[in-house]
C-alpha cells in the first residue's frame, strides 16, 4: 500500500460517524412489545427462538430489521419456509439462502456473512465452540448484526440474550373433513439473559384471521356456570 | 474543445434483430411486461417503447410478445463490433446495439468522414446480412454521435449523418432533455421551462453545479456538446491493470466470469484507493493457444463488479459462437482486465440512498467471501415462481447471477399473476422438509387413507403414525388433487394433498401430508 493509500483510509477511519446508542436499538413488532426488553432487540444481540411456531416469529421479527434496507441471511436451513416468511413482513429481496458449512468452516462462513448482513440466522450443523462463540458474539456486537438461533440455541454454548419460546397453540379453521388453516393462538414466552426474572408471556395470533402477527385477546375464561354461595336464611 | 470527434454505429431495435425477427413482423421486447423494443411493423401499429405488454397487444393482437435476452443480444453483436475491428483498434462497445470509436486517426486514413461512414456502414451491412439495419452518426462527442445516428433513421440520408466538425451544439440544441437519460434531472428541467438541450446548455455552468452537483455538471458538458469528463491524454499507468492467471485454464464460460468479477472488485479497488475512475475498461482473454481477444466496454464509473463479469461472459459468448476462423481453441488461460480513460472520480452524489448502494457493496463482498468458500452454487437468492405445494413457489438462484443491488421484481407478491387453482390456500407453512418425512394415514379401523382417481378420500384420516409418536387427528381437510404435467410423462406428477391437526400434549400440530405413488409424507409443517 502507498503512502497516499495509508493516508486515505487513516482520513476515512477518522471521519466514519459514530453510531448513536439508539441507533443500535431494534424495535421488535408491536405485538412482541410485552416479551421483549423494553419493546425490541439491540443490534449484536443473540435471539434464539423455539417451539411449534418458533420461525414464524423469526421471520416477524426480522421484518422490521430489513424494512429499514437491512439484509438477512438464512444459513444451514433449507427447511425455512420463505414464502411464509414473507407472509409476516419478510422481505424476499433483502435475504440471501447459504447452505449448512461443514462444522469446520462454519465460524468462518458466519463471520463472513456478520461483517456485512444485519441478521444471520442460523442452526450450526453441531455444537458450536466456546471459542469460536465468543469471537461471533464480539464480532456482532463491533458490526451491529442480530444472530437468531433457529434450532433454540441448543449448540450455542453461551446463554442467548433473549430466548422466545413458542408454546401451546391451537390452531382455528379447520374442521374435521372440511375448512383450511386459517389462523392460529398461541403462548410466547420471552426469557434469556437480557430478561431477568420471572419469564414473559403473551398469547399471540401467529397468525391472525387476517394472517399477521397480532396480540390475541383473552378467551372467554371458562364455559362452566361458576356455583353461586346460597344465603343461609337461618344465619 | 471539450470533445473527441466520435462516429457511432447503431443498430435499431437490436433486441428483436438478435432474436432473429424480421422488420416486417410486429413483434416486441419485454422487460416485466413492459415494451422495451419493437419492430418497424410494431410501431405501425401504434406500438409504442415503454407500454405494458396488454396495452401493446390490445393496439396490435397479432404481435409477437418475446421476453428480452441480453445475453443473446451481445452474443449477436459480436460480430458487428468485431467487423469494425478492421477500421480501427479502439471500437467500443456501449450496449448492445450500438458501438463507437473516435474518427481522428481513421477518418484521415480513409480520406474524410464521408468515406470513413460508408466504410462503416458497409462492413456492418456485410455482417447483419440484410436482417437489420444500421445507421452512422458522427459528432464532436460520443452523446452526440448517438443522437446523430437515431437522427439518421428519421432524415433518411442513406442511414448516415454526419454533423460539421464545431456545429455539434447547434445540432443538439433543439433536441429535448429526455435524451440526457437522467429521469430525475429531467423532470426538475422540465418544472423549470427548460425542455430543449440548447435551452439548458445556456444556463451558467456555475450555476448548474451549484444546483445539481457533479452529475448535473457532466450532464449540461453533454447537453452543450462536449463529453461528460475531458478527455485525458496521459497514458494510464501499466500497474492500473489487473490480471489473473487461470490454472488448469478455464474451459467453461461461467468460471470465467466468477474470476472477472472478482478481478473487477480488485480493479475497482485499485482505482479507488487512488482516487481514480476510469471511462472504458478493456477486458482481454487469452487462450492457453496464445489467441488473444480484447474488447474495450463503456464503464464511466457506473459498473459494478458483476456487470463488469457480465460484459466478460459476454464477450466470451460472443468470442466462442463467432466464425469458425476466429473461433478459440483453447482454454482460458489468463484474464485481464485495463483501466482506459483513467480520470480522477469526482465522486458520485449519495442521494437518500447513498447508505444503500454502499451497504449493498459489502453485502455482495461477504457473497463473494463466502462464495469462495463453499462454492458459486451454495449462496442463493429466492425467487417467486408459480406452483401449488410450498416448495414449488420458490425457486433459489445464485446470488452471483443477479446484481443484488437491483430492485428484483421476481420478488414481488404480485409476481406470478397466474392463478393456480388447487393452490393450498394461505397461511402458507414455515418449515418445509426437502423431502416428504414418510409416514402412515391411517383411519379408524387402522386401514391406510387412500385418495381415488376422483380426489375422494377412502375414510377420514384418523391416526398419523412415523416421523415421532402416533399422534390423533383432531382436524382435517382436503384433499387438494394436483395432477400436473400430464401431457409429459417423464414430468407427470400426481399427488394429493391434506391438512391436518394433530393433537399432542403440547398442544396442536398442523402439518401439510401429500401422497404420491401410494406413498403418504409429511410435505411441511405449519411452525
Amino acid at each position: 500500500m502507498g503512502v497516499v493509500d495509508v493516508a486515505l483510509s487513516q482520513l476515512a477511519d477518522r471521519v466514519a460517524p459514530v453510531t448513536l446508542a439508539t441507533e443500535q436499538r431494534l424495535a421488535g413488532p408491536a405485538a412482541l412489545h410485552p416479551v421483549l426488553p423494553e419493546g425490541g432487540l439491540q443490534r449484536g444481540w443473540s435471539v434464539a427462538v423455539e417451539g411449534m411456531g418458533a420461525w414464524s416469529i423469526a421471520a416477524a421479527l426480522v421484518a422490521p430489521v430489513q424494512g429499514s434496507e437491512g439484509w438477512a441471511a438464512v444459513v444451514g436451513v433449507p427447511a425455512f419456509g420463505l414464502v411464509a416468511a414473507s407472509g409476516y413482513g419478510f422481505r424476499l429481496d433483502r435475504v440471501v439462502v447459504v447452505d449448512q458449512p461443514p462444522p469446520g468452516r462454519w465460524a468462518a462462513v458466519v463471520a463472513a456473512l456478520v461483517d456485512a448482513f444485519d441478521v444471520v440466522l442460523v442452526a450450526p450443523p453441531s455444537v458450536v465452540a466456546a471459542r469460536d462463540a465468543r469471537r461471533l458474539r464480539a464480532r456482532a456486537r463491533e458490526r451491529g448484526a442480530l444472530l437468531v438461533h433457529l434450532d433454540g440455541g441448543r449448540t450455542w454454548p453461551e446463554a442467548v440474550d433473549v430466548g422466545l419460546r413458542v408454546g401451546p397453540s391451537r390452531w382455528e379453521g379447520l374442521e374435521p373433513g372440511h375448512g383450511h388453516l386459517r389462523a392460529r393462538r398461541v403462548v410466547v414466552t420471552g426469557t434469556g439473559r437480557r430478561l431477568p426474572g420471572t419469564p414473559r408471556r403473551s398469547e399471540l395470533w401467529l397468525p391472525g384471521p387476517d394472517g399477521r402477527l397480532a396480540v390475541a385477546p383473552p378467551r372467554h375464561q371458562s364455559a362452566r356456570p361458576v356455583p353461586v354461595p346460597v344465603l343461609d336464611r337461618a344465619g | 474543445m471539450g470533445g473527441i470527434r466520435t462516429l457511432t454505429v447503431w443498430c435499431p431495435d437490436w433486441p428483436l434483430v438478435a432474436a432473429g425477427v424480421p422488420g416486417v413482423e410486429p413483434a416486441v421486447a419485454v422487460v416485466a411486461n413492459r415494451v422495451v423494443a419493437t419492430t418497424a411493423a410494431a410501431r405501425a401499429e401504434g406500438v409504442v417503447v415503454g407500454q405494458r405488454r396488454r396495452e401493446a397487444q390490445s393496439r396490435c393482437p397479432e404481435v409477437v410478445v418475446l421476453e428480452r435476452d441480453v445475453d443473446r443480444e451481445v452474443r449477436r453483436f459480436e460480430p458487428v463490433a468485431a467487423a469494425l475491428d478492421a477500421l480501427t483498434p479502439r471500437v467500443e462497445v456501449a450496449d448492445p446495439g450500438v458501438v463507437a470509436f473516435p474518427t481522428r486517426g481513421p477518418s484521415r486514413y480513409f480520406g474524410g468522414d464521408h468515406a470513413l461512414a460508408a466504410q462503416a456502414l458497409e462492413l456492418v451491412e456485410v455482417v447483419l446480412g440484410g436482417t437489420g439495419a444500421a445507421r452512422v452518426g458522427i459528432a464532436d462527442s460520443s452523446f452526440a454521435a448517438v443522437l446523430a445516428a437515431r437522427a439518421a433513421a428519421w432524415e433518411g440520408t442513406e442511414g448516415v449523418l454526419i454533423v460539421p466538425a464545431g456545429e455539434t451544439p447547434a445540432f443538439l440544441a433543439p433536441l429535448p432533455v429526455t435524451t440526457l437519460e437522467r429521469p430525475a434531472l429531467t423532470d426538475v428541467l422540465v418544472r423549470l421551462g427548460l425542455t430543449t438541450l440548447g435551452a439548458f446548455a445556456a444556463l451558467p455552468a456555475a450555476d448548474v453545479v451549484g444546483r445539481f452537483g457533479t452529475e448535473g455538471r457532466q450532464a449540461h458538458r453533454l447537453a452543450a456538446g462536449e463529453d461528460a469528463h475531458p478527455p485525458d491524454l496521459r497514458r494510464p499507468a501499466e500497474e492500473l491493470a489487473v490480471t489473473m492467471e487461470l490454472d488448469p485454464p478455464a474451459e467453461r464460460v461461467d468460471a470465467c466470469a466468477f474470476a472477472a468479477k472478482a478481478l473487477a472488485d480488485e480493479l475497482h479497488a485499485t482505482l479507488e484507493s487512488r482516487g481514480l475512475s476510469c471511462l472504458r475498461v478493456a477486458v482481454e482473454v487469452e487462450t492457453d493457444h496464445d489467441e488473444v481477444h480484447a474488447r474495450l466496454w463503456r464503464h464511466e464509473g457506473a459498473l459494478s463488479a458483476a456487470a463488469i463479469a457480465d460484459r466478460a461472459r459476454w464477450q466470451l459468448d460472443g468470442w466462442l459462437s463467432s466464425a469458425a476462423a476466429s473461433r478459440p481453441r483453447g482454454g482460458i488461460r489468463r484474464l485481464t482486465l485495463i483501466p482506459d480513460d483513467v480520470v480522477p472520480a469526482t465522486g458520485r452524489q449519495l442521494g437518500f440512498w447513498g447508505a444503500d448502494a454502499e451497504r449493498t457493496d459489502r453485502v455482495t463482498r461477504a457473497v463473494a467471501r463466502v462464495q469462495a468458500l463453499l462454492g458459486f452454487e451454495a449462496v442463493r437468492v429466492p425467487e417467486r415462481c408459480g406452483g401449488r405445494g410450498p416448495a414449488e413457489q420458490l425457486r433459489l438462484v445464485p446470488a452471483g447471477a443477479v446484481d443484488l443491488g437491483d430492485s428484483r421484481n421476481a420478488t414481488d407478491e404480485g409476481w406470478v399473476r397466474e392463478p393456480w387453482p388447487g393452490r393450498i390456500p394461505d397461511p402458507q407453512p414455515a418449515v418445509v422438509h426437502p423431502e416428504p418425512i414418510p409416514v402412515d394415514v391411517v383411519d379408524a379401523t387402522g386401514r391406510t387413507v387412500a385418495v381415488s382417481g376422483r380426489g375422494v378420500l377412502s375414510a377420514p384420516p384418523a391416526v398419523v403414525v412415523g416421523g415421532g409418536p402416533s399422534r390423533t387427528v383432531r382436524a382435517w381437510s382436503g384433499p387438494w388433487p394436483a395432477d400436473e404435467r400430464w401431457w409429459d410423462p417423464d414430468t407427470h406428477r400426481r399427488r394429493a394433498r391434506l391438512q391436518v391437526v394433530l393433537d399432542t400434549d403440547d398442544g396442536d400440530e398442523a402439518h401439510l401430508l401429500v401422497l404420491e405413488h401410494g406413498q403418504w409424507g409429511i410435505e411441511a409443517t405449519y411452525a
